[in-house]
């Protein structure tokens, strides 16, 4: 089994190569984007942008942030869907249990500290 | 025969019919995502759990701009100005690690040493500079913060003297200050694990010493980690084994590393 693997990345090496050269563009492109959204984020918080909307903007580009990250530098874009969706489709929990903590947090806001 | 029957049922059920990895990748790798996909259900619920206290305080949890305002070698406030450096240091190192893993396919093996021995130096940055921030925050500002006759908190700024600050914005200064500094139960500097300068509530100290603690930790652990890799492959381990998979797990960690950052920067820091 891993011989095989192992096999076909040898006698796929001058398509490597090329592959590669590819990737080294790519790379520096995620990384200017990861640069200019952290940049962006300090920015925007020193105006005078309502505090929500700042919040929700600062989810949303963290989120951006994250898709680069794993997408492109951890890979997983370009793995097996099988291996996307047993990696990714978990994280729901994390989604359920930010709203029960934050509707926790709200009823507990009525209890004497 | 065995191979025969093998060919036929991964014609009949796909990825799934055997004899090959549906996930497409060796279980090593595999095993390094699953690892990596708890380790961060436990930040997730480190993160989430901060959230919901800062939820549950809006009137004494601190504002993060008035707390991180530290630069090395400048006097005065730049809210922000160190961890968007170390957020660049640590996003750097990251992009080292992805080109030492990309040099790793070609089996390149002096390429791989040089990013991965930038990756390993961008880590020690990152961990040097967060010594720097944890000292600050421990060690507070000179005149603290005081917790008044009446039971409200106010901030002092070293940069304007005698004036207290309240955290719904309210600034007294002048004798009434005075008046209020003399009468007060009790004078804090800095933070620990039971109080802290920055607000009314020992919850923000813990929080942060624990979270990005826990962070640096991972950190760490990635950079002996890194060191470890780095020898294997300058005495030629990988070569003698025609496989450079090893970079490539490590890598997947080291960008965990980088990714939890990047949640830590939005929640603890930005938001």
């Amino acid at each position: 089994m891993s011989s095989d693997i192992h096999h076909e990345h040898v006698s796929h090496d001058a398509e490597d190569k090329a592959h590669s050269a590819l990737n080294k563009k790519l790379i520096w492109r995620v990384f200017w984007i990861l640069l200019f959204i952290t940049l962006f984020e300090v920015a925007i918080s020193f105006t005078g942008i309502p505090h929500v909307v700042l919040i929700w903007t600062f989810v949303a580009l963290t989120l951006v942030k994250a898709y680069f990250i794993v997408g492109y530098f951890m890979h997983l874009k370009f793995e097996a869907i099988a291996a996307k969706y047993s990696l990714l489709l978990p994280f729901v929990l994390i989604v359920y249990l930010i709203f029960i903590a934050l509707y926790e947090g709200t009823a507990l806001m009525h209890v004497p500290y | 025969m065995a191979n025969h029957s093998a060919v036929a049922a991964s014609s009949s059920s796909g990825v799934w019919g055997g004899g090959s990895s549906p996930f497409g990748m060796r279980w090593g790798k595999m095993f390094m995502w699953i690892f990596l996909v708890s380790d961060a259900f436990t930040f997730s619920s480190l993160i989430i759990a901060y959230g919901a206290m800062r939820h549950r305080f809006p009137d004494i949890w601190p504002k993060p701009g008035d707390v991180f305002t530290h630069f090395p070698f400048i006097h005065g406030h730049v809210p922000l100005a160190y961890v968007g450096l170390m957020t660049f240091i640590l996003i750097m190192s990251s992009v080292t690690m992805v080109l030492a893993v990309d040099a790793g396919h070609s089996m390149n093996r002096k390429v791989v040493l040089r990013w991965l021995g930038l990756t390993i130096v961008g880590g020690f940055m990152f961990l040097g500079s967060q010594a720097w921030e944890w000292f600050h925050f421990i060690e507070g500002s000179e005149k603290g913060a005081y917790v008044l006759a009446d039971g409200r908190f106010a901030r002092t700024d070293d940069l304007e003297p005698g004036v207290l600050k309240f955290h719904d914005g309210t600034v007294v200064e002048g004798a009434e200050a005075q008046a209020l500094i003399s009468t007060a139960v009790k004078n804090i500097h800095g933070a620990n694990l039971t109080e802290n300068e920055y607000g009314n509530t020992p919850l923000f100290g813990n929080f942060f010493f624990f979270i990005t603690g826990f962070h640096g930790f991972h950190v760490f652990s990635g950079v002996m980690i890194n060191i470890i890799v780095f020898i294997l492959v300058y005495q030629g381990a990988l070569d003698k084994k025609k496989d450079y998979e090893l970079v490539e797990k490590v890598g997947l960690y080291w960008h965990f590393v980088d990714l939890v950052w990047v949640f830590v920067f939005t929640f603890f820091y930005l938001v």
